[in-house]
């Protein structure tokens, strides 16, 4: 293991912490949306469950905010540890919004802090309810700052290239970076949808659980009514994304719809697999819709892969990476608009067992959607680390020693996500919601349960 | 005032931020674990929680914002540090992983289990010794580059005195800043037994403390004969250093003004801090990175100050706030909140 390419190691290394680190940065970016959501519901209809909701999923919250924090703090050193040759170039331009980005998470820590130890220390509930607000916005900005980052090595802007590497930087214009407006809009987008989802499956798998509280339906509602929205405008920033991968990375898009030879009125592919000579089989074909996704017209022409030469070509198994992503994202916004439809019908019961069964499903989806997309993204811009710059092969360290690195985080991270798992489960099994509430609002509680 | 200067002197002063809150955050870990081994825990873990709960996710950020902003003004320190360092950094994430996370599961998730604790607080001493090393190889000599290869010199590291004197400072140093941070607040709180407690963990690592600085000094000046006689030109300073310190001892011994006597020893630490800092320069790596030819491009130098003026009118406010309401506020401190 010690004596394995370097370069490889380090790709295999940065893709285990980022895979790690993206569950619970999604959670840190999305889960304070939601209790904020929850508390102001709480406070301006004066009813004690969705404060309750607030306060218990702001409790759960701490616990994947601090495996958050010190997967943060591991994948930013990383950077300069596995990635030195491309910090000591890049780092000229990345490290504005690098900077910008650490600023926002202590904004965001102070606020968080503050938030979780003030519930009942105002007399007005609406200043606790707006010491939320810095910790979204704190959120959203790490969010938006660091995706500039990765916008920037897809679409490298803001410097001209000189005799020692970059010269006349402009570290505004290499955050604006083409790539940077879809990526930012998808990716607070599909954020705030897999933490709706997720939230949505904890209250199904509670009802499912025969506790048919009031509590849980209210949940259930409000998240399901949450995953809708953000259901919808996460596939309107797919479709921005996939607009701008023609126009400004035609070959990810390509590799990624197995489009060979440019053509005008090209199919969708759906799933299939690849023969000998490379011809997709067995998969199903959508006609001109992908002409229609990447210029929103169904005959316009599309750029194939053969127009690239074969080593800047991205791997082609990332068309699965992209089928799954997008059907995942489909599944969800068709199955939080069935549940709403139902619990508009009176007659219907939108907590039959199929539908919280279906219910469950969508968190755990969406967290692989994320994952998905973050793999399609990232292997579609392969071989290039800064694309048309650097290569990941010139950019990674000449240590030897990656391969012990990589178990000894492999073990970390594996011990992190047990325990993360195991604490969670004690915390809420041993004091359900119901009874919580009637500790807390003894005189509004009774009679509640049904 | 060069764009260089006034980076690296903001970085010096998060890097100061750090050495001053992390040391509380250190010390407290092994502070509780020992009382705690000692069958004393019931006086002081209290109080040392109601504390860190709020603050222990900012105390992390001083740490990131270091390292993102060296890389970010010096990409260079990012080549050498970056290579050289793979292990031992690697080594010091797993410790500070373990450590956050670990006290997360602790205090909110789980009922008290003596594991975690033992973690926690080895993980108090260890997380310093491992980051000072960052420092003893800025002196140069550990990390080498030859014919485009950077490597760490290992064994120069481990047997060298000035390193295992500094690995020793840190550690007294945390543990005598946690005491006297902890027998300031315990006297905010009126908690009279757990002060007793604290103010004589202060007492007693105020020797080694001092002892630790006279040595790595001694030691220094073996190691890094330019940078000793700099220091020697800034004797003022470290003056000053042990001026404070003895201000900050005599205050505990009388038992009154604990504040000020805490004021003291931040002093006594920032003087010393900078002391040795300014004497470092120009280099950040001897003799690889000095801060005038390894600079980052002056447009993003500039856009970074700028960010950075804007960033601590946001969150000087921020920090105050919290301050007010976790440090200042007697009721919290006394636990009636």
């Amino acid at each position: 293991m010690m004596e394995m390419d370097p370069v490889l190691m380090s790709r295999l290394l940065t893709a285990l912490t980022l895979g790690f680190h993206i569950i619970f940065a999604t959670l840190g970016v999305g889960v304070p949306l939601m209790i904020s959501i929850a508390e102001f519901i709480g406070i301006k209809k004066k009813d004690p469950h969705y404060l309750m909701l607030a306060r218990r999923w702001a409790r759960g919250f701490v616990i994947t905010v601090a495996i958050g924090v010190v997967t943060g703090t591991a994948i930013g050193l990383q950077l300069s540890l596995l990635w030195p040759n491309f910090m000591q170039i890049a780092g000229n331009v990345i490290s504005l919004p690098l900077f910008m980005e650490v600023f926002a998470f202590f904004f965001e820590a102070i606020f968080l802090g503050i938030y979780l130890y003030t519930w009942d220390r105002f007399k007005k509930p609406y200043t606790h309810w707006l010491l939320s607000l810095p910790v979204i916005i704190g959120g959203g900005l790490s969010a938006v700052f660091i995706t500039t980052v990765n916008a920037f090595m897809n679409t490298p802007e803001g410097f001209t290239t000189g005799a020692s590497g970059f010269a006349q930087i402009n570290p505004i214009d290499a955050m604006l970076n083409p790539a940077t407006p879809t990526k930012v809009f998808h990716v607070l987008s599909s954020a705030y949808v897999t933490v709706a989802a997720i939230l949505a499956t904890i209250a199904a798998f509670s009802l499912l659980k025969k506790k048919t509280s009031e509590y849980h339906k209210k949940a259930l509602k409000l998240t399901v009514t949450l995953t809708f929205i953000f259901a919808l405008l996460t596939a309107l920033a797919g479709d921005f994304s996939a607009k701008f991968l023609a126009e400004h990375q035609p070959e990810k898009l390509a590799a990624a719809e197995w489009h060979f030879e440019t053509e005008e009125g090209a199919d969708l592919i759906l799933f299939g697999w690849l023969n000998d000579d490379d011809v997709p089989a067995g998969a199903i074909r959508l006609p001109g819709l992908l002409s229609f996704l990447a210029h929103g017209d169904f005959t316009s022409e599309v750029t194939g892969l053969a127009e690239f030469p074969e080593e800047e070509r991205p791997p082609l198994w990332i068309h699965y990476m992209f089928d799954l992503m997008v059907v995942i994202g489909m599944y969800l916004a068709a199955i939080s608009l069935v549940y709403l439809f139902i619990s508009k019908v009176k007659k219907w019961n939108e907590h039959n067992k199929w539908m919280l069964r279906l219910l469950v499903l969508t968190g755990p989806l969406a967290m692989l959607a994320i994952e998905f997309g973050w793999i399609f993204a990232e292997e579609g811009r392969q071989p290039w680390i800064l694309r048309g710059y650097m290569t990941v092969e010139e950019a990674a360290t000449s240590s030897p020693h990656v391969g012990l690195m990589f178990i000894l985080f492999l073990g970390l991270y594996t011990l992190l996500g047990v325990l993360c798992i195991v604490i969670l489960r004690r915390m809420f099994r041993n004091s359900p919601a119901e009874e919580e509430l009637e500790k807390k609002y003894p005189v509004i509680e009774k009679g509640d349960n049904e | 005032m060069s764009y260089e200067i006034i980076g690296i002197t903001v970085l010096w002063i998060f890097l100061y931020g750090y050495v001053i809150v992390a040391s509380v955050d250190f010390g407290a870990g092994f502070f509780a674990y020992y009382a705690k081994i000692t069958k004393k825990d019931h006086i002081i873990n209290q109080l040392i929680s109601r504390y860190l709960s709020p603050v222990w996710e900012v105390t992390n950020v001083f740490f990131v914002f270091f390292f993102v902003g060296i890389v970010g003004f010096f990409p260079d320190s990012a080549y050498y540090y970056g290579t050289a360092l793979l292990v031992p950094a690697s080594i010091a994430i797993i410790l500070l992983a373990i450590r956050g996370s670990f006290y997360a599961f602790e205090n909110y998730g789980s009922k008290q289990s003596n594991v975690y604790m033992f973690l926690y607080g080895a993980t108090g001493l260890l997380i310093p010794a491992s980051l000072s090393t960052a420092l003893t190889m800025s002196e140069g000599g550990f990390i080498v580059e030859r014919d485009g290869v950077v490597s760490l010199e290992y064994l120069e590291l481990f047997t060298s005195p000035y390193s295992w004197s500094v690995v020793f400072l840190a550690i007294v140093s945390v543990l005598f800043i946690s005491a006297t941070f902890l027998t300031f607040y315990a006297a905010r709180a009126n908690d009279t037994e757990a002060l007793k407690l604290v103010r004589k963990y202060a007492l007693f690592w105020a020797t080694p403390t001092i002892v630790a600085s006279l040595t790595t000094f001694i030691a220094l000046g073996e190691h890094n004969h330019r940078h000793y006689s700099n220091m020697m030109d800034l004797w003022w300073v470290f003056g000053l250093s042990v001026g404070f310190f003895m201000i900050a001892l005599g205050l505990i011994y009388a038992e009154k003004y604990y504040g000020l006597a805490f004021i003291s020893v931040m002093l006594q630490f920032f003087f010393a801090f900078f002391g040795y800092g300014a004497s470092h320069l120009p280099y950040i790596l001897d003799p690889y990175i000095t801060i005038y030819e390894n600079a980052t491009h002056e447009s993003t130098g500039i856009a970074l100050i700028v960010v950075f003026i804007a960033g601590l009118c946001l969150l000087i406010p921020s920090l105050i706030l919290l301050m007010k309401l976790f440090l200042f506020d007697a009721d919290y401190v006394k636990g009636k909140k």
